[in-house]
C-alpha cells in the first residue's frame, strides 16, 4: 500500500527501513489512522523517522505523495444520504447487490453511533479491514469528519515547521564516535572498587575459607588525545566534516583527556582556542602542558605554499611573523608526541603537491573518512617498542 | 493481534500534551513498540512516563540512567559478594543461587503481576553501545540468566518510554524499533494551557503578560541556555507568592534568576532590563 510514500521518503534521503514500513503497515492494520490523514501524519512520522533532523524532508515527501488528497467532512453523511435516496436502490442491479448495499447502510449506521459522540471523529474503514473502503482511496487516509483545529495532514505538512531542525549529513557524528571509540589504552586506574572474583577464591581458599575479598580497580581508557585542525582558507570546503569529527571527538567521553586547538595552514608560534583565531596560545606552551603520550591527531589538507611551510616569516598572517619555519614546528611536534597522525580531507589520489609529500614523510597520512579515521586509530594504538 | 483500544492515553490532569503527542504515545502502546522522546530539556521528556502511569492506573518503574550504567545493571545483579558472606557466616541457604539474584528494573517489569510503565530515563547518558546491548531484551521482552539457567519471561510486555536529550546518537538498530516523538517546544496557547494546569487560579493578564516576556526572552538568540517550560512555571510560583502585578512585569524582569541559569545570560538581560525597564527586543 501506498508504496509510492516510501519512496517519495527514501528519495528525500529519509533513512526509512523496510522494518519500519512493515510496522506502519501493521499499524494501519490494527487501524490506528483511523482513516484520517492528520492521525497517519503522526503515526506514520512516529513509526518511520526518528530523528527530528528529517522531519522537513518527511514533511515535503508528504505533501509531494498527499497533495490533493482532502476529503470535505461530510462525507459520512453525503454518503448515507445516497444511499437513502431512491435511485440508490434504482441503480443497484437487482439480487445480491442490493442486500450488500443495505447492509452496508446499516454498518455505516452502526458505526457512527458507536462513536463517541461529540468527539467528532468517525471511522470509516479501518485501513481496509472494514466493508466499506477496502484499500485504494479510502485506505490513503480519506478523511471523514472534523479533526478539531489541527489543521489538515497536508497543511501541517506544508507548513514545514521543522525546516530549522534539517541537517544533510555525509558521515554522521554516531559513525566517527564509534570509529573514535577504538581509540583507548586501557589499563586499572584509580580506587580499587571492582571485585576481582578469581583472586578473592583462591585467596580464599589459601586461608582455609576464611573470606578474603579481593578488590582491583576498574579498567579505564588511559588514552589523552591532542586534536589540531586546520581552520579556514583552502579548508573551508571541509569545515562540516571537520566540525563533525570535532563534536565527535569532544562528546567520547572516554578519553582521559582532550584538548583541541585550531591552526592555519600549518603549525606556527601559535595555537588558537576558537576557529576565528581571536584566543591564541604559544604552540611551546601546549607541548609543555601535552605530555608525550598524548596522542596527537592533526586535521588538515597540508595543501599550501612551499615557503609557508619551510621559509620563517612564511605564516599568511604578516602581524605574526614566525621565526621559526613551519616544517620545523611540525618536526618538534612529531618528536614531541609517541603517536601522531595526520588526518587529510581531500582524497588520496589528489595528495601529489610538494608540501603534501613533505608533511607525509613526517606524518602517516590518511583520508579524513571513516576507513581513514579507523586506520589512523590503529596506527595511534599500536604498540610501540 | 488487536490489543488495546487507540485512544487509550489522552493526558492526564496535570500533564498537558499536543495531539501528535498523544497518537505517538497510543501507537506505542497499541504496537508495544517502546516510545522513544525527544526534545529540549525541559519539555517535560520524563512528566510523559508519570502521566502515562496514571492516566491508565498502571504502575511506574523508572531507570535512570547514568553513566556509569550498563544494560546489564536493568536485568539483574548477582550479589557475589553477599553469598560469599552468608557461606562464611552460614546465614541462609547459600546452594540456592536464586536469592542472590536481585533483579533491574526491566527485570522487575517482566515479572510484575500486572501490565507497567517502564521509564528508561536519559538513554544517551550511557555507554554508547548501551542501546545495542538492549536491543534483544527489548525487542523479545526476556533475557536470561546465567547463574540459575533460567529465562526470564515478560508476563505483561511493559510499556517502554526512552527518553534522551540527543547528547549521543543512537544506534540505527536501535532506533528501528522505537516510535519516535520529538516534542517541540509549546507554543503560546499550548503553554497557557499547561500554565492553567498547575495554576488554575492564576490572573489572567498576568498570565498574558508573563508568557510574552517569557517569549520574548526565548526568541534572544545569544542566550546560552534558553528558559525552558519547567523554568517557566517556577517563575510563575515566584511571581504568585511575590504578588507582583502585570504593570511591574512591564516594567522589568523580577526574579531573573530563576529563568536564567547562567551569568552570562543573566547580564545580558540585566543590561537590557536594567536599562530603563527597556523591552526586550
Amino acid at each position: 500500500m501506498f508504496l509510492d510514500f516510501f519512496y517519495a521518503l527514501r528519495r528525500h534521503r529519509v533513512p526509512v527501513s523496510p522494518t519500519e514500513w512493515l510496522t506502519l503497515m501493521q499499524a494501519l492494520q490494527q487501524g490506528l489512522a483511523q482513516a484520517s490523514l492528520a492521525r497517519f501524519y503522526t503515526l506514520a512520522r512516529a513509526i518511520l523517522v526518528k530523528d527530528v533532523g528529517y522531519y522537513d524532508a518527511y514533511d515535503l515527501a508528504f505533501r509531494e505523495t498527499f497533495q490533493g488528497i482532502e476529503t470535505p467532512a461530510p462525507l459520512l453523511e453525503a454518503l448515507l444520504a445516497w444511499l437513502d435516496a431512491p435511485h440508490a436502490a434504482a441503480l443497484a442491479p437487482p439480487g445480491s447487490a442490493a442486500a450488500a448495499l443495505a447492509q452496508l447502510r446499516q454498518l455505516l449506521a452502526a458505526r457512527r453511533q458507536r462513536e463517541q459522540p461529540g468527539g467528532g471523529e468517525r471511522l470509516l474503514g479501518s485501513g481496509g479491514t472494514a466493508p466499506l473502503g477496502h484499500g485504494g482511496q479510502h485506505a490513503r487516509g480519506v478523511r471523514l469528519g472534523g479533526e478539531g483545529g489541527q489543521g489538515s495532514a497536508v497543511q501541517v505538512a506544508a507548513a514545514r515547521r521543522f525546516e530549522n531542525y534539517r541537517h544533510d549529513r555525509t558521515l554522521d557524528v554516531r559513525q566517527l564516535q564509534v570509529a573514535l571509540k577504538k581509540l583507548r589504552h586501557l589499563q586499572r586506574l584509580g580506587a580499587q572498587e571492582e571485585l576481582a572474583l578469581e583472586e578473592t577464591v583462591a585467596e580464599t581458599c589459601r586461608r582455609g575459607g576464611e573470606i578474603e575479598l579481593v578488590f582491583r580497580p576498574p579498567r579505564r581508557n588511559s588514552a589523552k588525545v591532542l586534536l589540531l585542525m586546520d581552520a579556514g582558507g583552502s579548508m573551508s570546503p571541509y569545515t562540516p566534516l571537520v566540525e563533525r569529527l570535532f563534536s565527535a571527538a569532544h562528546q567520547a567521553r572516554h578519553f582521559r583527556a582532550f584538548q583541541y586547538y585550531y591552526f592555519h595552514n600549518c603549525v606556527y608560534d601559535w595555537l588558537y582556542r576558537d576557529m576565528a583565531r581571536r584566543q591564541r596560545v604559544a604552540t611551546a606552551a601546549v607541548l609543555r602542558a601535552c605530555g608525550a603520550d598524548y596522542k596527537l591527531l592533526l586535521v588538515g589538507d597540508a595543501y599550501m605554499a612551499p615557503e609557508e611551510l619551510l621559509e620563517p616569516g612564511g605564516a599568511l598572517y604578516a602581524f605574526e611573523p614566525n621565526a621559526t619555519p613551519g616544517l620545523a614546528w611540525l618536526q618538534r611536534l612529531r618528536q614531541h608526541f609517541h603517536a601522531a597522525v595526520w588526518l587529510n580531507p581531500m582524497p588520496a589520489q589528489a595528495w601529489h603537491h610538494p608540501t603534501i609529500a613533505r608533511i607525509r614523510q613526517l606524518f602517516p597520512m590518511y583520508e579524513l573518512t571513516l576507513q581513514g579515521l579507523e586506520a589512523g586509530i590503529k596506527e595511534l594504538v599500536r604498540r610501540r617498542p | 493481534m488487536r490489543s488495546a483500544p487507540f485512544t487509550q492515553f489522552a493526558g492526564s490532569d496535570t500533564y498537558v500534551l499536543s495531539p501528535e503527542l498523544r497518537d505517538a504515545v497510543n501507537v506505542a502502546i497499541a504496537l508495544q513498540r517502546p516510545l522513544l522522546v525527544r526534545g529540549e530539556p525541559g519539555t517535560g521528556k520524563t512528566m510523559l512516563a508519570y502521566s502515562i502511569a496514571r492516566a491508565l492506573s498502571k504502575p511506574l518503574l523508572v531507570w535512570h540512567v547514568k553513566s556509569t550504567t550498563k544494560a546489564r545493571d536493568g536485568l539483574y545483579v548477582y550479589d557475589t559478594v553477599q553469598r560469599l558472606n552468608d557461606a562464611r557466616f552460614g546465614d541462609g541457604d547459600v546452594s540456592d543461587i536464586k536469592r542472590y539474584i536481585r533483579l533491574g528494573c526491566l527485570g522487575q517489569a517482566f515479572v510484575a503481576e500486572e501490565q507497567v510503565v517502564l521509564l528508561i530515563d536519559e538513554i544517551d547518558k550511557a555507554d554508547l553501545e548501551f542501546p545495542n546491548d538492549l536491543l534483544n531484551e527489548l525487542d523479545e521482552m526476556r533475557f536470561y540468566i546465567l547463574e540459575t539457567d533460567e529465562w526470564v519471561v515478560a508476563r505483561h510486555r511493559p510499556i517502554v518510554v526512552i527518553t534522551s536529550n540527543a547528547e549521543k546518537e543512537l544506534p540505527d538498530a536501535f532506533l528501528r524499533r522505537c516510535i519516535f516523538h520529538y516534542i517541540d517546544f509549546p507554543g503560546p496557547e499550548l503553554m497557557a494551557a499547561i500554565v492553567r494546569v498547575h495554576f488554575p487560579t492564576l490572573a489572567e493578564a498576568l498570565l498574558a503578560e508573563a508568557l510574552e516576556r517569557f517569549y520574548a526572552l526565548r526568541r534572544l538568540d545569544a542566550l546560552r541556555k534558553k528558559p525552558s517550560t519547567s523554568e517557566l512555571l517556577d517563575w510563575l510560583q515566584a511571581l504568585i507568592v511575590g504578588g507582583v502585578t502585570p504593570a511591574q512585569l512591564q516594567a522589568g524582569l523580577p526574579f531573573l534568576g530563576v529563568l536564567l541559569k547562567n551569568e552570562h545570560d543573566l547580564a545580558l538581560v540585566a543590561k537590557d532590563n536594567g536599562a530603563g525597564g527597556r523591552r526586550v527586543p
